[in-house]
């Protein structure tokens, strides 16, 4: 919006020309508009409206789902520091009074002048960095309180006024040295960071027939890498069954899941090997179209990725008759997420491509029947391609060779938090969580965190559990907590993730991870007895129980895992009364007190 | 049975289905009530309220949305199903703003009646005392948010049904609202008291003005038989 308040058409005009006024292209009219206006208005949403020919509630119902689409005008920078328990024990806190003490904003408001926002955010993808921030989208990692006034004065300086928030998203910032993102691949494994050689899979793919891709990927016992570990084959014959015109390949690279890097990693490191997956994989399903959804976070990897697509489409590796093969036509497009964790889950994902909100659907149908636009669709996690382009090059019998026999392969890993060596690790299935400590040189872990908040939460006792489907599964991420950590803090900090990511969709998740989280809160701040414990695990059971999708059912997972591992920590908060109301009468009053200057009469503890 | 027809067993007992029924249609067909709150039948399935949550082959789903398929075996009615429906009915209680007293769908109302039918008095989770906005403008249909379940019954019946997408969701999460297709108040929109959308809300947040306590209380629909007991009836949102 200009200062008199009109809307700028222009603006809106162009994003819509710019998609062809396409309905299912909603994601990235708003994202246009929002890069160069800075905000989502309700003026703007009535105009975009208007323009499109769609009802202001459907827009709305889309915009207003997304964290990264701001509804108000923000400063010139936006600063979103990530506020997860590893960024929290590296000093997050401490950055952040930095930054409100350097920039004059308090966290979730802006400075007086309109330079600076503060916000706190979920897990940005850098947790072997932190603490961590992205500003305008661009990647600032290894934060330290003393880098802040320097960087805010730095900013302040710049005057680029091409864009409401300039820099985003896209951009590298290279003008500031902290903008620049380490990979930490401490420890490359044989499959995908093997030998340098690329495009080998995809020439070997074009030899076969694609019933015979899919029977060498079934054949290396290949399984989904984000997480669920469905069989890709299977997947892959599923979605070649399906009768339809036209199938679809997406690759998820939402990396939602707290502690999650490995996939920004294969993409920084080996974009070519997850393109190479794609392709194989678009020629054994007959896609002509595929997508890569890329978490808004990751936004600055945008240029690099859309170089590596233009260069494939310069060596005959996209676009029409690849590769020389008569009628084999596919080409990829990016898709931006816009802050929204639910979004990595495959139903959500293929909804916010078409434009909605990302609210999971019902299934059946799966996506392999009905995904994208309707079509049969394959929706695999970055890792999955890149392992399905080495299976094509190396052979199947080559990828059985590493592993377990339910788990065939190597896994990335996303090793973070208390350890000298965090960072990407690929490792072959079966490794232990001793042999993993060692590598990154933890040695007195409390607890490990497998598979993110959603995963699970595993003790001393455990650490000779192996990394394997059959055992401990994981799309990558693992965090290590040292015997100086609060199990139960930990816990909560976790279910507030849970709570803020929930879609609303059903009411077990939307209202119970925030009942969970108040819950738990009690036990954490002393007022907690047992029949609260009691109560609180068997709320926890009914939302796992009736959620309706894969947030709400591992939702309360951090607190099951640790009243299973650690019944200890919370018994030592327990207090002996059989009630005790959530707060404390005497604690009240003297809040009361010290804001009108005198307390309630005669109250006694509770 | 025609050819098409086929068997489920419900609780043990069998159900006729046809093909590309829900379970919950299959059921209601034969007259067994499996408990629902965002469901209607002339709709399509949404999948919001978990009311309906059943075992079916096992796993956990929704009957709403489910569809049916020979030799399928539902357990809708044990004591796990029924207490994780009085908690989902708990939060819907402490989410929203219940004063059932002064309530104009009081005895007319599915939540009300689900909470009697399931035997809840008393809400036991932590109240959130949200707060929801009230939309007065329209001449005949008064929007109170207070008691809104995020059902998207009316939505979809607006949607899909009415042809008006006059309501949709804004947010997500706890914050998650009801949202009219304007940009101030209901009245800016072409809704109407005789819309679909406005004879299917469940609870007391879409009321007809002018139609108020026509019916007395002690008198509504489920204050004379419970629930579920005539399925013909279970969906009553038309107010008559
Ligand atoms: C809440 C939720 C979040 C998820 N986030 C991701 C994600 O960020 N990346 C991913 O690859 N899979 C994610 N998944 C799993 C996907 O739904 C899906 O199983 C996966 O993309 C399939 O690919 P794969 O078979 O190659 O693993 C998520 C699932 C849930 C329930
Ligand atoms: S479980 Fe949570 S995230 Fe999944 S549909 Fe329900 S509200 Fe949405
Ligand atoms: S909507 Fe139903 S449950 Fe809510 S106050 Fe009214 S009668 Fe009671
Ligand atoms: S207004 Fe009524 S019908 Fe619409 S979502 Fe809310 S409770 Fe459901
Ligand atoms: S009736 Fe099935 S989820 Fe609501």
């Amino acid at each position: 919006m200009d200062p008199e308040g009109q809307v700028d058409t222009t603006t809106i005009e162009d994003a819509v020309g710019k998609f062809g006024g396409a309905r299912d292209r909603l994601m990235d009219i708003l994202q246009e508009i929002h890069r160069r206006l800075g905000c989502l208005e309700q003026q703007t949403i009535s105009a975009l409206s208007a323009s499109l020919r769609i009802p202001s509630a459907e827009i709305e119902d889309a915009a207003s789902f997304y964290s990264f689409f701001n509804r108000a005008p923000k400063g010139r920078f936006h600063i979103r520091l990530a506020r997860t328990p590893v960024s929290l024990m590296k000093g997050a806190d401490d950055v952040a009074r930095a930054f409100v003490a350097a920039t004059g904003a308090q966290i979730g408001g802006t400075s007086a002048e309109g330079d600076f926002s503060l916000d706190w955010a979920a897990d940005l993808g850098m947790a072997d960095q932190e603490p961590s921030a992205l500003i305008n989208g661009a990647p600032f990692p290894a934060l330290a309180p003393s880098d802040v006034r320097t960087m805010v004065e730095e900013l302040r300086r710049n005057r680029d006024t091409t864009n409401a928030l300039p820099l985003f998203p896209g951009s590298d910032a290279s003008g500031l040295k902290q903008s620049r993102i380490a990979i930490n691949l401490l420890g490359p494994g044989p499959v995908l960071f093997g030998d340098k050689r690329s495009g080998d899979g995809l020439q070997k793919a074009l030899r076969l027939s694609p019933e015979e891709i899919v029977k060498e990927i079934v054949k290396a016992r290949l399984r989904g890498r984000g997480g669920a570990g469905f069989p890709t084959g299977l997947k892959w014959r599923l979605c070649r069954q399906a009768v339809a015109e036209t199938r679809y390949v997406v690759c998820n690279a939402d990396e939602g899941e707290p502690g999650t890097f490995k996939d920004r990693a294969l993409l920084t490191l080996a974009p070519d090997l997850v393109l190479d997956g794609m392709t194989i994989a678009a020629r054994a399903l007959g896609a002509r179209q595929g997508v890569i959804y890329l978490r808004a976070e990751y936004a600055y990897l945008e240029a690099a990725l859309r170089n590596e697509l233009d260069k494939r489409r310069n060596d005959g590796l996209l676009g029409a008759n690849i590769g020389g093969v008569n009628d084999f036509d596919f080409d990829i497009r990016i898709q931006f997420g816009a802050g929204a964790y639910i979004c990595g889950e495959e139903s959500a994902l293929l909804e916010s491509l078409e434009g909605k909100r990302g609210a999971p659907r019902d299934r059946p149908p799966f996506p392999t029947d009905r995904g994208y636009l309707g079509y049969p669709t394959a929706v695999d996690n970055v890792e999955t391609f890149a392992c399905a382009a080495k299976v094509i090059e190396r052979g199947a019998a080559w990828f059985c060779g590493f592993g377990t026999a339910e788990s065939a392969g190597t896994k990335l890993l996303s090793i973070s938090g208390d350890c000298p060596r965090p960072g990407v690790y690929e490792l072959p299935f079966g490794t232990t969580l001793n042999e993993l400590l060692d590598l990154v040189g933890a040695s007195d872990a409390r607890f490990v965190q497998v598979g993110g908040p959603s995963g699970q939460c595993v003790g001393a006792k455990d650490y000779g559990r192996r990394i394997a489907y059959e055992d401990l599964s994981t799309g990558g991420s693992i965090m290590v907590f040292s015997a100086q950590r609060d199990v139960i803090a930990t816990a909560l900090q976790f279910t507030e993730f849970f709570a803020d990511e929930s879609c609303g969709w059903c009411v077990p998740c939307r209202v119970g991870t925030t009942l969970l989280k108040q819950d738990l809160e009690k036990i954490l701040r002393g007022r907690g007895t047992l029949a609260d414990v009691r109560a609180l695990e068997s709320l926890a059971r009914s939302v796992a129980r009736t959620s309706r999708c894969g947030l709400g059912q591992s939702a309360p997972n951090p607190i099951l895992g640790s009243m299973r591992n650690f019944p200890e920590a919370y018994e030592a908060r327990l207090q002996e009364e059989e009630f005790l109301p959530r707060f404390s009468v005497l604690e009240a009053s003297a809040e009361a007190k010290s804001i009108q200057e005198h307390g309630l009469l005669d109250v006694e503890e509770r | 049975m025609s050819d098409q027809d086929f068997l489920i067993t419900v609780d043990g007992m069998k159900v006729r289905a046809k093909r590309g029924q829900t379970i919950i249609s299959a059921c209601d067909a034969a007259g067994v009530y499996i408990p629902r709150l965002c469901h209607h039948p002339d709709l399509k399935p949404a999948g919001h309220c978990r009311l309906c949550s059943c075992y079916i082959d096992g796993r956990r789903a929704s009957a709403c949305t489910m569809p049916a398929a020979p030799g399928m075996v539902v357990v809708s009615n044990n004591e796990e199903l029924n207490n994780d429906r009085r908690v989902v009915l708990d939060m819907l209680f402490v989410e929203g703003n219940h004063f059932c007293p002064t309530c104009e769908k009081s005895g007319d109302c599915e939540l009300q009646a689900l909470a009697y039918r399931l035997g809840i008095t008393a809400p036991s989770l932590t109240y959130q005392w949200p707060k929801r906005e009230i939309d007065a403008s329209h001449p005949d249909v008064f929007i109170d948010r207070n008691t809104c379940v995020l059902c998207s019954r009316c939505i979809r019946a607006s949607r899909d049904v009415d042809g008006k997408s006059i309501f949709g969701f804004s947010g997500r999460g706890l914050g998650m609202r009801l949202n009219i297709d304007s940009e101030t108040k209901l009245s800016d929109t072409s809704f109407a008291a005789i819309d679909k959308a406005a004879k299917v809300c469940p609870v007391g947040c879409i009321v007809i003005k002018r139609t108020g306590y026509r019916t007395p209380i002690g008198r509504r629909h489920f204050d004379k038989a419970p629930i579920g007991t005539d399925i013909e009836a279970c969906e009553v949102g038309d107010p008559e």
